[in-house]
């Protein structure tokens, strides 16, 4: 057949204080396993909601097999028309068989009943096309992920589809079922079936896929074929930016070590989406200075930073908290009161009380502070503390009544960020401080990070905008598959030498493994 | 927008209020009766046992959590305090001390374990308090063999029908126990916990609170009112039945609801929880006086009940 088999031409997406996409091109061919790829908030969740139905665009059309795409389609009409997405959260039913979460909707039926005898057969052909050894009347919660994610492909294939959307399927699994994924994929490829595979994983990209699109804070960038290019290419297309944030200037002395850790290791646990296991895991960080955390999604970084926090257990490692021996903190209880803070990952999962005014949600974890007898809250003292810190950092409201879903996302930072300053912490981590908030509040908060480590406090930012890294910190810890691969000094780190070390395996950390 | 006046933003914070004083017209007209001082008294007094466990429970629901087993707690409760009143109190002056004492103390328990039961066990509080609710029910028919204890002495009655300057001491009860909820809730460190925990579970724990704590301690709370709502039932009608409070879970439910409380979690008031109750209680009482069949005096609570939460739903999604 001539002619692409998907093609989205300048896509724009606008939602409350931040472009989502603006002007995104999308082009899949007949048969090919296509990489979209990009650091959180590029756009790509956006782009794969808009391409299954789930939200309309606000500019730019979608073409499958050269037909226009009606951009009010429902997520089932889109299905029907053979594009099929499979999210990380899998829509299955899971007391259910595999059979039947096959056919639901449309079950075969013999005279209005349904008829199981045929369902069975039908599924067991499907998956046996496919290669998949699952068995067709097992209930699906009985099933590993990996599985069930077989089993939502199968659904696809029953589904006739044209084009398969993968977000993450490498995300959960091992090593061994990555394979296995891979080897159904080249199969669909055989029966002329499209994918979009979205990853973290840049291996994976040349292992399996054929052509790769990358987009950055919404934008294209770049699409190509796989052959020819480097891993270290698409790092550099995916977190390269035009735009420089102003370096700081300051430079002072960092003072003495606050906090360090050594030999940290942790099983992937529960936490997040992209859980990493940390091996042995080493840093400090000194009164001062602000140390940034780069890697890509899923090196660990975040992990480590929950770790540090409490908030999640490691299975080995020692914690040192101004020279004493600790083990790592048991609970967010007890870091608070050592001195640490957090604005976490995600801001209205984590963060925020959504239902909340603004100034309870900026007060919380202080109220001891303003309490009288202990247990009252001094509702004069919260006001005035609340005001300061909405003129300090400059919080654009109505008043500090408000609910805080109603301000934008850069103000709602700016709120966790005061939270945290007003206990007054020791060490401050702020982790990705400035996704998804417009260019101009994203100056202010680097500002105000600095403005707090000249004043002796120990910053830790994470940010997958390698830019803004480089622009705050004084030292650089680079994460890549859940070790530290590298710190260096911001001066003497150059963009392309960071790139490479989250990159690539550095040839000092492969010598030891090879001679085990 | 700002300063033009929004109807259904009104009606969405004044609107039971303005539905309960309507009712109260309307049934006083119907009938001069139901505004004489002695109807009115009945009402609060009826009131007042259920509104004490209405207090706890909107610190249950603000949680995103329910109890259940509220009605029957009173009842267990009721009757441990009846039982060792008559077992231990007789040589002492002050019998009621001891129903009060034990009745509070068996709440506290019982309320603690449920509370451990939903954060240790993880078990979801609906069923958690499920099964109190048949626990605790048939551990009352156990205390005492199924019947009822009576004979209290003047002092363990005063607490049901004794006033004070003129007020039932159970509407004194009740106005002393909703005032520390909402002095609790409002101007605490812990009322603001409660809402924390209710409104974003994992966004209090980062925020370094005890959630485990929180939620049972919201337990205790509910278990010890039941248990104060249980010896006052007792002093009221003197005597303590194994059918006590039977259904009474219902009611507080709806009474926190219609008050605002949202069942997610996170929102609601001891002043809506106040307005849900006396509306209630205006209702089935007005409906008793204007003769209307008990059978269709459920319907029409039920029925308000759902149009209340349906009229806050539509508020909400209209914004």
């Amino acid at each position: 057949m001539a002619g692409p088999l998907l093609e989205v031409r300048n896509f724009h997406k606008q939602f409350p204080g931040v472009k989502a996409l603006n002007g995104v091109h999308l082009h899949v061919d007949h048969g090919e396993v296509h990489a979209l790829l990009g650091e959180n908030g590029a756009g790509k969740s956006t782009l794969l909601k808009i391409l299954s139905g789930a939200q309309t665009a606000d500019q730019g059309e979608c073409l499958l097999d050269g037909r226009a795409l009606d951009p009010a389609d429902t997520p089932l009409q889109r299905q029907r028309l053979g594009l099929v997405t499979i999210y990380q959260e899998f829509n299955l039913l899971p007391f259910m068989s595999v059979a039947e979460n096959l056919y639901i909707g449309r079950e075969p039926t013999r005279r209005g009943l349904i008829d199981w005898k045929q369902m069975r057969a039908d599924a067991r052909a499907t998956l046996a096309d496919l290669g998949l050894q699952v068995d067709p009347e097992r209930e699906v919660r009985w099933l590993s992920v990996a599985q069930q994610q077989m089993v939502e492909i199968a659904r696809a294939m029953t589904q006739s589809a044209k084009l398969i959307v993968m977000d993450e399927p490498t995300a959960a699994l091992s090593s061994r079922e990555v394979e296995v994924l891979h080897g159904v994929i080249r199969n669909l490829k055989m029966r002329g079936v499209s994918v979009v595979y979205v990853t973290h994983r840049l291996a994976e990209v040349k292992q399996i896929c054929d052509s790769f699109t990358v987009l950055r804070d919404g934008r294209f960038v770049a699409r190509d074929a796989v052959s020819g290019v480097e891993v270290g290419d698409l790092v550099r297309l995916m977190v390269g930016r035009d735009v420089e944030f102003v370096r700081r200037s300051r430079h002072a002395d960092a003072g003495a070590t606050v906090l360090s850790v050594k030999g940290i290791c942790a099983d992937r646990g529960p936490s997040g989406r992209h859980a990493t296991a940390l091996h042995d895991v080493s840093l400090e960080v000194r009164a001062g200075e602000v140390l940034g955390f780069a890697g890509l999604v899923g090196a660990g970084r975040t992990e480590l930073a929950r770790i540090l926090f409490g908030a999640d257990r490691c299975d080995r490692g020692v914690l040192y908290l101004n020279g004493r021996e600790l083990r790592p903190l048991e609970c967010p209880t007890d870091a608070i009161v050592a001195g640490l803070a957090l604005v976490p990952e995600d801001r209205k999962q984590q963060g925020c009380f959504l239902e909340q005014s603004v100034s309870r949600n900026m007060t919380l974890p202080g109220l001891r502070q303003i309490a009288f007898w202990k247990f009252f809250v001094d509702e004069r003292r919260e006001r005035e503390l609340v005001d300061h810190y909405s003129r300090a950092l400059g919080i654009k409201m109505a008043g500090p009544q408000v609910n805080i879903g109603t301000l934008s996302g850069g103000n709602q930072q700016k709120v966790l960020l005061a939270r945290c300053m007003a206990l007054n912490p020791k060490i401050i981590i702020v982790d990705e401080p400035t996704r998804g908030i417009d260019v101009g509040a994203k100056a202010e908060v680097h500002q105000l990070l600095c403005d707090m480590a000249e004043r002796g406090v120990a910053v830790i930012v994470i940010s997958s905008e390698l830019p803004e890294v480089m622009a705050l910190s004084d030292r650089i810890v680079v994460f890549r598959e859940g070790r530290v691969n590298g710190v260096v000094s911001a001066q003497d780190a150059s963009e392309a030498a960071l790139m490479d070390l989250m990159a690539l395996e550095r040839p000092a950390a492969r010598q030891p493994a090879m001679t085990m | 927008m700002a300063g033009r006046f929004d109807a259904i933003a009104w009606l969405r914070k004044y609107g039971t209020m303005l539905f309960l004083a309507l009712l109260i017209v309307f049934f006083t007209c119907e009938n001069q009766r139901f505004i004489s001082l002695r109807n009115l008294t009945n009402i609060l007094t009826e009131g007042s046992i259920y509104g004490i466990i209405a207090v706890g429970m909107t610190f249950v629901i603000v949680t995103a959590g329910v109890d259940l087993a509220a009605g029957s707690l009173l009842a267990f409760a009721g009757m441990a305090g009846a039982y060792a009143s008559r077992s231990f109190g007789a040589d002492f002056s002050m019998s009621w001390l001891m129903a009060l004492a034990t009745a509070t103390t068996v709440g506290a328990a019982a309320g603690y374990l449920q509370g451990r039961a939903v954060t240790l066990l993880r078990i979801p509080p609906f069923i958690v308090t499920l099964g109190g609710m048949t626990i605790w029910r048939g551990a009352t028919l156990i205390l005492n063999d199924g019947a009822p204890i009576s004979g209290f002495d003047g002092g363990f009655r005063w607490w049901g029908t004794g006033t004070i300057v003129h007020i039932p001491v159970p509407v004194v009860l009740f106005a002393l126990v909703a005032a520390g909820g909402y002095v609790v809730q409002r101007y605490t460190r812990y009322g603001r916990h409660v809402y924390a925990v209710g409104g974003n579970p994992e966004a209090a724990r980062l925020n370094g609170l005890n959630v485990a704590g929180i939620v049972t301690s919201v337990y205790l709370i509910v278990g010890v009112l039941s248990g104060l709502a249980g010896f006052l039932q007792s002093a009221r009608l003197g005597a303590a039945e194994a059918t006590a409070g039977t259904g009474y879970e219902l009611r507080v439910i709806a009474s926190v609801v219609i008050g605002g409380a949202s069942l997610s979690g996170g929102r609601g008031g001891i002043g809506g929880t106040i307005v849900g109750a006396l509306l209630i209680g205006v209702l089935t009482n007005g409906l008793v006086i204007m003769r209307v069949s008990s059978y269709w005096q459920q319907v029409v609570i039920g029925l308000i009940i759902v149009a209340a939460v349906a009229f806050d739903t539509f508020a909400k999604s209209r914004r």
